[in-house]
């Protein structure tokens, strides 16, 4: 591998670079604007949720007639932002923030490793990806705007659907094999590159994590890529996978060959779709494993059954996918068989959450930003478990199934769930990434705010579920029985206005500290794992001696030692 | 006129539907029960445990025991909710029709973006359909030739049904899924296009109610509601009089 990356010009270097670390700087900045972006396609989305039909001040005059006439949102538009902001978040904004960036940074580092075993690999997954997020931004722009079925996608409707759904589909074919080559990387690279010493039982849990995620990633997004050919087919080629014969659409016969069935989509859809909210849960716990050890100052508590539990969750993920699809008119064998199993994945679940919970006993906790954001993980993640049992049984979801109850249970798990850890990660890595340290300050004022504003966001979704509220709906005071829970659609928008507003400080915090936090050497946080044992941030081939591995990865205020961390690279006892 | 909705559970007008609220109180008192002591310990530990001068970090881990047990409780927790609350609610729900000569038989074709609704007539047949009868005025593609169809009566989002008798529904979807959900009634069901699926459900309150469309189906997914009334017999018996045949 060579060494003289400086002789490289600057387009080589920063941009078409196969140096895992710019590209995980890459797939994090590109990650996080398309966060913003669909954060912000909720934000118009909850106007027209607590004012229904009402022009939307200023902002709505500058979509034209065509989307916002009078700056009223259409029902059409409506419909393309909910689906986009589904789309943006999951497979262009978490999954590349938690895989792409985090996993492509610090793996290679956590493992002592010069690179990723696959660099050129890797530079095409960060651009397959990019050239997916273009197209998928690029669709809004249609004449009939963007994707509009959902960001579920269910045939026939996506099947009949305008032309911004063709270009949803070839853009998550992009994105799917951008994850596909990104997981046959990692896997490779955790299993060759480790550093001398370095034993499975001595990886730090995030390297587990994404050990596993790239698994999931590997094994359950074939089915989906097959799952979005066959849906492109019907679509362009006149096939009809997903169509049953005799469909009659606004009065008119539709002429397709026929003998499709729509649940088709759903199995395969949802046999990735299950596997995926382990995607976008794994890195995150990975994230606030280590961030809680380093900041306990001493091991985690249960750190094999912890790698047990979430090999076990890994295997499980993928015989559950059908509790999605409890009302679909399944047979009470096959649902009990999916509710045994979703029950059985809920106990890995809480052995994590138990453990990490448990780790706090006996430490000396730090109370940095972030650490907040590790710790708040916990409760925020443990609602959205919890409030997943109530879903995962057929009886009660036949109450909450396509309510809001089911929004609030997954946001709890993505939202203050990943997104929090996601955040932390930031803030604890940031000095690695540049060399400078985050605002402390700026940085608990961002958590706070955040932290009371998204539980104002979600946690009335609660509420509104129960009533039997839908989701979806573009004016949700059409029902009666949805007319009561409205108050409750103004305090949430107005949460999430001010959840925006709470992300004004991070923005800041985060260009401003790149030019003027506080410069740090090469362990900050005095914490043990590889990735602190060489500079902020680290040269073109990562180490400058290799490395060797003598010991687990938290031996943290080690009995009859001066210091209270004892490094993974150093030698002696 | 009653208070039906608020910011809990919708009026339970259905008789058997208090089961599932049942289930849903029960799995929100567990939850609490959970979380609060959840969140308890973690309170306590984090004052406890926080960094101060004097105080370090215990490298050895205490043992807990009681994680286990909660684990084990929970596990348990989760069988009894399985085998004494689900599986007998699902296989009412679904694999103990009532009889058909008991029970009304209706069936509802979905469309986008309303409910037809097709009651069989006094002949308790319902008459032939055809995809390429369907017409204005003829939403679900009736066939005027048949015999069973003569007496048939349709309508468009009006449902009815008689109080304190069993109800079957057949449903289905002409063009895309939808979902006939009546949160009075603890029903939901998706409709698949290509197949007709049958829910059964017992009024046991009178009132007027609402259809909801619980899946995304499209523009006006927001506004696929329908009505539904439950009526006594003979109110039921003099408004199905007054409909108008096809």
């Amino acid at each position: 591998m060579s060494h003289d990356e400086h002789k490289l010009p600057f387009w080589r270097k920063y941009i078409f670079s196969i140096d895992h670390k710019v590209i995980g700087i890459q797939y994090g900045i590109t990650a996080l604007l398309f966060l913003l972006l669909g954060f912000c396609l909720m934000l118009m989305m909850r106007w027209q949720l607590a004012f229904p039909a009402k022009p939307m001040p200023w902002i709505g005059g500058f979509f034209g007639d065509a989307l916002m006439p009078g700056g009223i949102m259409l029902p059409e538009f409506y419909n393309q932002l909910g689906t986009m902001h589904g789309t943006i978040m999951i497979f262009l904004g978490v999954v590349p923030l938690g895989v792409g960036a985090f996993g492509n940074y610090f793996v290679p580092l956590q493992i002592g490793a010069p690179d990723m075993a696959f660099p050129k690999l890797n530079m095409m997954s960060y651009w397959v990806y990019f050239v997916g997020g273009v197209i998928m931004l690029a669709s809004f722009f249609l004449p009939q705007g963007a994707a509009q079925s959902g960001w579920t996608a269910y045939p026939p409707l996506s099947d009949i659907a305008p032309a911004g759904q063709t270009w949803w589909l070839f853009g998550m074919v992009f994105l799917i094999t951008s994850s596909l080559l990104g997981s046959v990387n990692f896997l490779v690279t955790i299993i060759q590159l480790r550093a001398d010493g370095l034993s499975f039982f001595r990886l730090p849990f995030f390297v587990w994590a994404q050990f596993v995620t790239s698994f999931l990633l590997l094994l359950a997004f074939p089915p989906l890529e097959a799952a979005g050919v066959l849906q492109l087919m019907d679509r362009l080629a006149g096939t009809s996978f997903f169509l049953p014969s005799g469909l009659v659409v606004s009065g008119e016969i539709l002429q397709v060959s026929g003998g499709g069935n729509p649940l088709l989509w759903q199995h395969l859809f949802w046999f990735l779709a299950h596997p995926e909210v382990y995607v976008l849960i794994l890195p995150a716990m990975g994230i606030v494993a280590e961030i809680m050890a380093c900041n306990t100052r001493k091991p985690i508590y249960g750190y094999k059954s912890m790698v047990y539990s979430v090999i076990f969750l890994g295997f499980m993920s993928f015989i559950v996918w059908a509790h999605h699809m409890y009302l679909v008119g399944m047979s009470t064998e096959m649902s009990a068989f999916f509710q045994v199993t979703t029950m059985i994945i809920s106990i890995p679940s809480v052995i994590i959450l138990t453990s990490l919970m448990l780790s706090l006993w006996g430490g000396s906790i730090r109370f940095n930003t972030p650490m907040l954001f590790a710790i708040a993980f916990l409760p925020m993640f443990g609602i959205g478990g919890l409030t997943g049992l109530p879903l995962g049984l057929a009886a009660s979801d036949i109450h909450l199934h396509d309510t809001y109850y089911v929004i609030g249970h997954f946001h709890y798990v993505v939202a203050p769930g990943t997104i929090f850890a996601l955040f932390a990660g930031i803030y604890y890595w940031f000095p690695k990434m540049t060399g400078r340290k985050m605002s402390e300050i700026l940085g608990k004022i961002h958590f706070w705010f955040s932290f009371i504003f998204i539980n104002g966001v979600f946690m009335p979704m609660f509420s509104m579920g129960l009533a039997g509220v839908s989701r979806r709906l573009w004016d949700p005071t059409q029902y009666a029985h949805a007319q009561p829970t409205q108050p409750l659609n103004v305090f949430i928008s107005i949460s999430a206005w001010c959840l925006a507003l709470s992300q004004i400080p991070f923005i800041i915090n985060f260009f401003g500290s790149i030019f003027w936090g506080e410069k740090v050497d090469t362990n900050p946080w005095q914490a043990t794992t590889l990735e602190w044992a060489t500079p902020s941030p680290p040269p073109h081939g990562n180490f400058e001696t290799v490395p060797t591995v003598y010991r687990g990865p938290y031996e943290y205020s080690v009995p009859g030692r001066e210091k209270d961390f004892h490094p993974q690279h150093e030698s002696g006892s | 006129m009653e208070k039906y909705y608020g910011w809990g559970l919708p009026f339970n007008a259905s008789v058997g539907g208090e089961k599932i609220d049942q289930l849903i109180y029960i799995f929100h008192g567990f939850m609490a029960v959970l979380f609060v002591g959840w969140f308890i310990f973690l309170i306590i530990v984090l004052f406890r445990f926080r960094a101060r001068p004097g105080h370090k970090a215990n490298y050895h881990l205490k043992h807990f025991k009681a994680p286990s047990y909660i684990e084990v409780a929970v596990a348990l927790f989760e069988v009894v909710l399985l085998v004494g609350f689900a599986f007998p609610i699902m296989h009412q729900y679904r694999n103990v029709p009532p009889a058909r000569n008991e029970s009304v038989e209706i069936r509802v074709v979905a469309e986008q973006f309303a409910w037809n609704i097709h009651y069989p007539g006094p002949d308790g047949l319902f008459g032939k359909t055809d995809v390429n009868l369907v017409k204005v005025g003829n939403a679900i593609g009736l066939d005027p030739t048949d015999p069973a169809a003569l007496d048939d009566i349709t309508t468009i989002n009006q449902l009815h049904v008689p109080v304190n008798k069993p109800v079957i529904v057949r449903l289905s979807s002409k063009d895309v899924i939808h979902s006939f959900s009546l949160p009075v009634m603890r029903v939901k069901q998706d409709t698949i296009p290509g197949q007709e699926i049958p829910v059964w459900f017992t009024a046991g309150k009178t009132g007027k109610f609402e259809i909801a469309c619980a899946q995304f189906c499209g523009l006006a997914h927001y506004r696929m509601r329908g009505f539904f009334t439950v009526e006594e017999q003979t109110e039921f018996d003099t408004w199905l009089a007054k409909q108008v045949k096809p």
